[in-house]
């Protein structure tokens, strides 16, 4: 059950909006009281319209549902931006009055809960005495204070209403390719705080009769570098919310406003009881503990920040524990996660939970019936002052994905546990990559306006690998259900930014008996810009995802650019270009087709600010591959071979890690000789029985180093912050390694900045200002 | 709700069930007798008696032994792990990938992790050396204990007696 504070309207009470008399505070609170009460959305113990009329029922989801996802569609035409056009980075929902989530389009559902959240803050801070809330009006929503996952997600809201009563709210949602931040992109870095962040809109009404207020186009226009995808984004969310405003107004017409009303809070319940039936028929109840780190390399020359405060380098830490309780309602709990920090990756509770669902739909809630109901038969604990969690109100949130899709990756490992155990093999899933490179960066363009860039090729990536089958190569990134790499004919409109080449990622995917999906690399060589920057944004010195049950990890990343190329000339002169297929980093390959004067980056500083980049250099944006399943020595002597003839493995990784004997014919075709492997699998088994140490007796010389402090500054900052914000998990750490009580590890003795680890302040500290909370803290 | 027959378990085990029926396995609700038939088919491929209840991998179960019924997690070449309450990784073999060298025997330079943030802990049977799991943790890090099952409140869910030592 959730956590909801009671906040009494405040300022004027104006005359209802509800047939009922309540304002909607009282309203919404009405609803949490019988739920918490009843342990059923608004105490409904039985789902009285969909029992007795089932076909009426249905009929208004499909209706409601169908009309969503065609709105999607056809919105989504009119945006000019790659990442809304082709990436399908949108979506639309639909909400009963209390900001609850009734049905969603496809898409980026994880704004189910961050739209649903800003509702609840205007229902919350009495919106509806000022400014008001009227037929015709339009709000836009991008805070991440209020509970938006990054800035770039610009959400517009609009009230629904019937003979002058509001019955309910839409919402449309598109990620916009810049938010005017310091650093050019949608997600960028260099800022380390809110305020360089970009434009945060906070429920502001942008709108009235239908209409765009003048002096919002003017000012949001202006405080982006890419105003004319933004308006076009803008028209698009306008138009789908609008025809979803017009289908619920012909739904009720048709179907009658009680019949409405009733279904608005029972398909609710109805997908609370689908998640309890779903956990109870695929898990296994119990304690599963996981655990995931990203590291935040900021300490090297290439990350430029305004603050000295922020250059240091950190660790996220982000353990979980879940439990599958025997009612088969379950509990996700974030005891020990680290501080938030002066980078743009943290994230609001809001954008946690709701992010959840994306992933839960590809296995736990795998059909159309995607609504609020799920939160609800869902208990979470974000501790505050955590990253997942800031107690302070200057936290930036550019990159939250970054640290949100990779804790993510450990859910995955954690729920699948279950289904393995049970033999739902089916559906389990290694864990998903860490979806990067984001290749960002702006300027002039090649059309000499100002631009700004993100590439979203990293909405396809390598899935992690199944019981049953590998992973998906270059699929999907887990956020994005339809994600797709785009074609390169329309990034290079969209960028500066020439393809030298695109190739499947030799190596990526985690090793495993069966392994993870393939990444892909693509090589860029900028064109035609006047002013041009970029920078990288991934993970290289950690990874996130682990593999499961004896598979590998995937690789972690690392950056590749060149500078002073001399590739304008060579190809004047014809001679051999970069064409991509690094396959094996350690050779250089790329670097044999450039001019003797090129200055190349090749390293694993995979976050780094805006570079300069003329015209000619290079850039290597590498997507992630997946993590794998199963000891790689069971994987099939025909998969290894079809791995090696297809470039998706290096050699000396297919005999030293999945232990073929292998030989290569005349024509370059690999064949693993099965007899010779199998002996040489047996001799590794030995190899491993031969190196290995008795864990315990490893935990003693592990335990000394603990003792003697022998760690990096960068790790023991992350376990210095985890227990100064949780008891519970110092005591678990000291318990585990049998360390003296007088042992304790402090942020104060590694001689680093420490700024916001003890003075803080959090945005329920200003004036008249009541936040949304859903979790526990 | 579908049935499948514990042939097709089998080859869902094995990983050679046919598509068709494999997207049949993921897109209908599930069936509750997989569990009986999965139990069945992981009891053939080993070669002793204990009485498999669960998998914690694709060659590491928790069985109840026939001695005296007592619960232990087990590895399919027999090697037994003690208790099913108790980590089995403490009682196995470990492997730590903790400098440049023994991470690049995995991963080619620059794409395996620095090992003064991240460090890999491969888990082995004692016995027979097969890799049970991979950890991917910083230095210091606990030994994580993945799972701990309800095992009474699994079996109410499907309608079974529990085991008397669970």
């Amino acid at each position: 059950m959730t956590i909801q504070e009671k906040i009494n309207g405040a300022g004027t009470r104006p005359a209802s909006l509800l047939p009922s008399g309540l304002t909607l505070n009282d309203h919404r609170n009405l609803i949490l009281e019988r739920t918490k009460a009843s342990g059923h959305y608004n105490g409904l113990e039985t789902l009285e319209f969909k029992e007795s009329d089932p076909i009426g029922y249905e009929r208004i989801f499909s209706k409601l549902r169908a009309g969503l996802v065609n709105s999607r569609e056809v919105a989504k035409k009119i945006a000019a931006s790659p990442i809304v056009e082709q990436e399908g980075e949108l979506c639309f929902t639909l909400y009963n009055v209390a900001g609850d989530c009734i049905a969603t389009s496809t898409g980026i559902i994880i704004h189910v809960g961050t739209m649903g959240a800003a509702i609840k803050y205007m229902i919350q801070n009495n919106w509806e005495s000022n400014p008001g809330i009227n037929p015709g009006d339009m709000f836009t929503n991008n805070d991440c204070q209020i509970g938006n996952v990054h800035p770039c997600d610009i959400a517009t809201i609009v009230p629904i209403f019937h003979e002058g009563s509001l019955i309910g709210w839409v919402g449309g949602v598109t990620h916009v390719i810049d938010v005017g931040a310091v650093g050019p992109g949608s997600m960028s870095n260099g800022q380390i705080q809110r305020f360089g962040d970009g434009v945060q809109i906070t429920c502001r009404k942008t709108g009235i009769n239908d209409t765009p207020l003048r002096d919002w186009l003017h000012e949001s226009q202006r405080n982006v570098r890419t105003p004319k995808y933004w308006i076009l984004d803008e028209k698009t969310r306008i138009a789908g919310c609008h025809m979803i405003r017009d289908l619920v107004e012909e739904t009720v017409r048709e179907e009658g406003m009680e019949a409405y009303e009733k279904f608005a809070t029972e398909v609710i319940e109805d997908g609370r009881r689908g998640l309890v039936s779903r956990i109870k028929a695929m898990t296994i109840p119990g304690k599963i503990k996981t655990v995931a780190f990203v590291d935040v390399p900021y300490a090297h020359e290439d990350v430029a920040v305004p603050s000295p405060f922020a250059k240091i380098d950190t660790i996220m830490h982000a353990p979980c524990e879940i439990t599958v309780k025997p009612d088969a309602t379950w509990r996700l709990d974030f005891e020990g996660c680290s501080r938030w920090g002066w980078h743009t990756y943290n994230a609001n509770p809001v954008a946690f939970t709701s992010g959840i669902w994306v992933m839960m739909t590809q296995s736990l809630v795998p059909t159309e019936r995607i609504n609020d109901g799920a939160r609800y038969a869902t208990e979470f604990r974000l501790p505050k002052g955590t990253w997942t969690n800031p107690d302070d109100r200057r936290t930036a949130h550019a990159d939250a994905w970054h640290f949100l899709v990779s804790s993510w990756s450990s859910l995955w490992r954690g729920i699948s546990r279950t289904y393995f155990g049970r033999g739902y093999l089916e559906e389990v899933n290694a864990g998903n990559s860490n979806p990067c490179n984001w290749l960002q960066g702006g300027g002039i363009n090649q059309d000499g306006e100002i631009h700004a860039v993100n590439s979203f090729e990293t909405a396809a990536c390598g899935t992690g690998a199944c019981a049953v089958k590998d992973g998906l190569n270059h699929a999907a990134a887990i956020w994005n259900p339809e994600g797709d790499m785009g074609d390169i004919e329309i990034w290079e409109l969209a960028e500066p930014l020439l393809y030298m080449g695109r190739t499947i990622k030799t190596n990526t995917g985690g090793y495993g008996k069966y392994r993870g999906g393939l990444g892909f690399e693509t090589l860029r060589m900028v064109w035609g810009s006047a002013d041009w920057t970029m920078f990288f944004m991934g993970n290289g010195y950690m990874n996130s995802d682990w593999g499961l049950m004896g598979g590998y990890p995937a690789a972690t990343g690392y950056r590749f650019e060149a500078h002073n190329t001399g590739l304008l000339e060579r190809i004047k002169e014809g001679k051999s270009l970069p064409l991509g297929k690094d396959r094996d980093p350690s050779l250089c390959e790329l670097e044999k087709h450039l001019g003797p004067d090129a200055l190349v980056k090749r390293d694993k500083q995979c976050i780094t600010t805006e570079a300069i980049f003329e015209n000619g250099d290079l850039y290597l944006n590498y997507l992630r591959g997946g993590p794998g399943f199963g000891d790689p020595l069971d994987r099939a002597i025909a998969d290894v071979e079809n791995d090696l003839n297809q470039n998706f493995v290096l050699p000396e990784f297919a005999e030293k890690v999945y232990g073929v004997v292998i030989s290569q014919d005349k024509d370059g075709t690999w064949t693993v000789d099965g007899q010779k492997t199998v002996a040489q699998r047996g001799a590794i088994r030995q190899a491993r029985i031969a190196r290995g140490k008795p864990t315990r007796q490893w935990m003693e010389s592990e335990r000394q180093r603990i003792i003697d402090k022998d760690a990096s500054v960068q790790v023991q900052q992350m376990f210095a912050s985890s227990f100064y914000l949780s008891e519970r998990f110092l005591n678990e750490f000291k318990t585990f390694w049998d360390l003296p009580s007088s042992w304790e590890l402090k942020e104060e003795e590694l001689g680093i900045p420490m700024f916001g680890a003890k003075h803080h302040m959090d945005l329920s500290e200003l004036p008249d200002v009541h936040p949304v909370i859903m979790t526990e803290q | 709700m579908s049935n499948f027959t514990k042939k097709q378990v089998s080859d869902l085990v094995k990983g050679s069930l046919d598509w068709d029926t494999l997207h049949m396995m993921l897109s209908m609700p599930k069936d509750k007798e997989r569990y009986a038939n999965y139990m069945s088919v992981l009891q053939d491929q080993v070669s002793w008696d204990d009485k498999i209840i669960m998998a914690f991998g694709p060659h590491l179960y928790l069985a109840e032994t026939t001695a005296d019924k007592t619960l232990v997690t087990k590895c399919s070449c027999g090697h037994d792990f003690g208790d099913y309450r108790t980590n089995w990784k403490l009682n196995a073999l470990v492997y730590v990938r903790d400098d440049e060298e023994k991470m690049q025997e995995v991963y080619p330079k620059l794409m395996a992790p620095d090992t003064n943030w991240q460090v890999y802990r491969e888990y082995y049977c004692p016995t027979c050396g097969v890799m049970h799991d991979i950890e991917a943790p910083t230095p210091w890090y606990p030994v994580i204990h993945d799972f701990q099952p309800d095992i009474p409140a699994l079996f109410d869910w499907l309608d079974l007696p529990v085991p008397v030592n669970a």
